[in-house]
């Protein structure tokens, strides 16, 4: 069985031209990939597409706001150590057995190469990112408690995100390779909806996406519905069984796609406005 | 090696562009670049080249505009990305310098009510077909035509150009400032560093967790019985409210003032955290965004917020000095404010004792009156990294004197 080279996207990824040849030239220059995109756009999907048509496993690590470099690298769980020592009877001379890799040191530390996924980076504070600088270059690090040092045996395919909440260190960013995931074209975005929904009617597409796209188009909206909305509301008119043509007069659950507030408030203004379709 | 060094020449050629356009395209992205040709990762076409260099070279979506324009400069026969053409704003594009007015010279020039002044404007804009400097009637610069712009008219229609007085009624030019690269003093990271030193820390709040150091050093001293010490966390307790002058005058500084905002919005370190916007000067309403129609009182602002709040206020501070000083004084028209934005500075600053004014004018440009009686009430500070810094530190530095009354005298109905 031969392992695919080139990234092809996957049944249920479509990805773009210019995608699938960045995500090549990333695993062969063996640089991390940074995505940024609107959110909705399939960046967290990227890596376990990436995962799927290379046939790797899928390492993640989700970032929070609390995250620290070195939760990614490892963790000495000093506390179950200590209350071995008191109530239990096991040996606790080995410090190793309360070592814990993390994401990255179980990617360094796996047999075979396996994709990395660092998401959303950016939630994380500001020193962040180049706190990982010199781990993501050499791919290797110490754990100074036992001295045992944790080399990649190959390297991984490193896939990071961002939402730009924060901006990134040029250091950081000066070593990756980016790419930015535009929002798709009415074209890409009809093949991606099929995939989900290969039983939807011509009809009902069409007018769904004259509706999404004039949505996304009204000025001043503080978050667009992007690919994830869509699906979602498409999924829920199949459910309810509209009438394709009502999409024109009126766009029924309109929640799925605007999730804010303000800007459901906004499509109520505009809506009333001349040449509104009113309610 | 010849060969070698034929191809190497629009290579070098797109770095040296893409440099000159002022992207940060640095030495380690080019190797990378070059390591990728060599190992032919990238397919011999230029279309490939084109996305590979660019995932490489740049590392911003707000950079690929220009990255597409040099590339095609240096790869095809498209032109090098230049400035707008249009007739009238070259002519603009170069002001002449502004001779100083005499008092008289000041004195005689007429003020004209805006109606009349936009319909002069249009008319002469009809007739006007050649450059202008200096004068005192065609749309030009460096003169006292209340048209065009660095000149001197005390209620001119500015066009083109920035305001070198600030105080034209109407602004007819388009944003000029569009440029990403330029106005770059300071990057929203840079900012967000300097912003985290801005924090408070006390123990009180908050689920305990397990000191480690002290634990073990109490299980110690107890001969190995196990001994847990349990601390209350450290957090941050600052709060900050930041308030943006975004009138007209503040238009060239909308960027740096929204990275300020991002800046502090993102970093999500503070206990609580405010911003609203106003419109050149403070008075009882404050705005969430630039926007929007209904905003907050100040007053509630005020009221809801620890007089131990951080205030910062971004604003050039450069307005009429009746927008300052007088009832009813603000630049809107319908806007009828019967307290002066004098009194409403004064009282946020009475309210919140730590407060400091970030003016994002260079330093040397701090003059007219409204800049002074508003630096007098609020340190004043300029809008870089190193005004910044010192912001911060004025902020954090000991317990400030408290504010006094403010001067009745300074407010002026009439003039």
């Amino acid at each position: 069985m031969t392992q695919p080279t080139s990234f092809e996207g996957t049944e249920q990824y479509i990805a773009s031209d210019d995608l699938r040849r960045i995500v090549d030239v990333a695993v062969a220059l063996e640089r991390p990939l940074l995505v940024k995109g609107e959110p909705g756009t399939g960046k967290t999907l990227l890596a376990h597409a990436i995962a799927d048509s290379l046939g790797m496993e899928l390492l993640t690590w989700h970032v929070k706001s609390t995250s620290k470099a070195q939760d990614g690298l490892y963790v000495y769980d000093t506390v179950q150590r200590l209350h071995d020592s008191r109530f239990d009877d096991k040996k606790v001379d080995d410090i190793s057995t309360y070592i814990h890799l993390g994401p990255l040191g179980r990617a360094f530390a796996s047999d075979k190469r396996v994709v990395l996924l660092i998401d959303e980076i950016d939630k994380a504070d500001v020193e962040f990112p180049n706190d990982l600088l010199h781990e993501l270059d050499a791919m290797r690090f110490v754990i100074p408690e036992t001295g045992e040092e944790v080399a990649a045996k190959q390297r991984p395919v490193v896939i990071i995100t961002s939402n730009s909440e924060k901006e990134l260190p040029d250091a950081f960013l000066r070593r990756s390779i980016f790419h930015y995931i535009s929002f798709p074209t009415r074209e890409l975005m009809a093949d991606i909806v099929r995939v989900h929904f290969p039983d939807l009617g011509a009809e009902l597409l069409e007018h769904a996406m004259d509706s999404f796209y004039a949505l996304r188009g009204v000025d001043g909206l503080r978050k667009r519905p992007s690919t994830s909305e869509l699906l979602d509301w498409l999924g829920a008119l199949m459910a309810t069984g509209v009438a394709p043509e009502s999409l024109r007069e009126h766009v029924p659950m309109v929640g799925t796609l605007i999730k804010r507030e303000q800007d459901l408030a906004l499509l109520a203004r505009a809506a009333k406005g001349p040449g509104g379709r009113g309610r | 090696m010849s060969a070698d060094h034929r191809q190497g020449a629009p290579f070098a050629e797109l770095l040296l562009g893409l440099r000159g356009a002022g992207l940060p395209v640095g030495l380690t992205e080019w190797m990378t670049l070059m390591g990728a040709l060599k190992t032919r990762v990238i397919k011999p076409e230029l279309t490939d080249f084109y996305r590979v260099a660019r995932a490489i070279l740049i590392k911003s979506e707000v950079q690929f505009d220009l990255y597409d324009q040099v590339f095609a400069a240096v790869f095809g026969d498209a032109e090098m990305p230049t400035a707008l053409a249009d007739e009238l704003m070259s002519w603009l594009d170069n002001p002449k310098a502004l001779p100083e007015l005499s008092a008289e010279q000041l004195a005689a020039i007429e003020q004209l009510p805006l109606d009349k002044l936009r319909e002069l404007f249009e008319q002469r804009l009809r007739e006007q077909d050649e450059r202008h400097d200096g004068g005192n009637r065609w749309v030009g610069t460096g003169g006292t035509s209340p048209f065009g712009h660095s000149g001197y008219h005390p209620g001119g229609i500015r066009v083109g150009g920035s305001g070198r007085h600030r105080s034209a009624s109407q602004i007819a030019s388009e944003r000029r400032f569009q440029d990403y690269r330029s106005d770059r003093v300071i990057d929203v990271r840079q900012m967000a560093v300097a912003l985290k030193k801005l924090r408070r820390l006390s123990r009180s709040e908050g689920q305990p967790e397990l000191d480690l150091d002290a634990t073990i050093d109490a299980t110690c001293k107890n001969a190995g019985e196990l001994e847990l010490i349990l601390q209350p966390p450290r957090k941050n307790q600052a709060r900050v409210l930041l308030l943006m002058d975004v009138g007209g005058s503040m238009d060239p500084h909308a960027r740096l003032v929204e990275r300020l905002f991002s800046a502090a919005n993102g970093l999500g370190h503070w206990r609580q955290f405010g911003a609203y916007t106003f419109h050149n000067c403070v008075y009882e309403t404050l705005y969430e965004s630039m926007w929007a129609q209904e905003g907050v009182s100040t007053e509630e602002v005020m009221r809801t917020l620890d007089p131990d709040t951080f205030l910062i206020v971004v604003g050039d501070a450069s307005m009429a000095p009746t927008e300052l000083v007088s009832p009813y004084g603000a630049i809107d028209y319908w806007h009828r404010n019967e307290t002066p934005g004098i009194v409403w500075l004064h009282r946020l600053r009475r309210r919140f004792n730590r407060a400091v004014w970030l003016n994002p004018l260079p330093q040397s440009w701090w003059r007219g009156y409204t800049v002074e009686l508003v630096s007098q009430l609020f340190p004043m500070m300029p809008l870089t990294l190193e005004g910044l810094d010192e912001a911060i530190d004025h902020l954090l530095r000991g317990k400030p004197a408290p504010v006094g009354e403010l001067d009745p005298s300074l407010i002026r109905s009439s003039w």
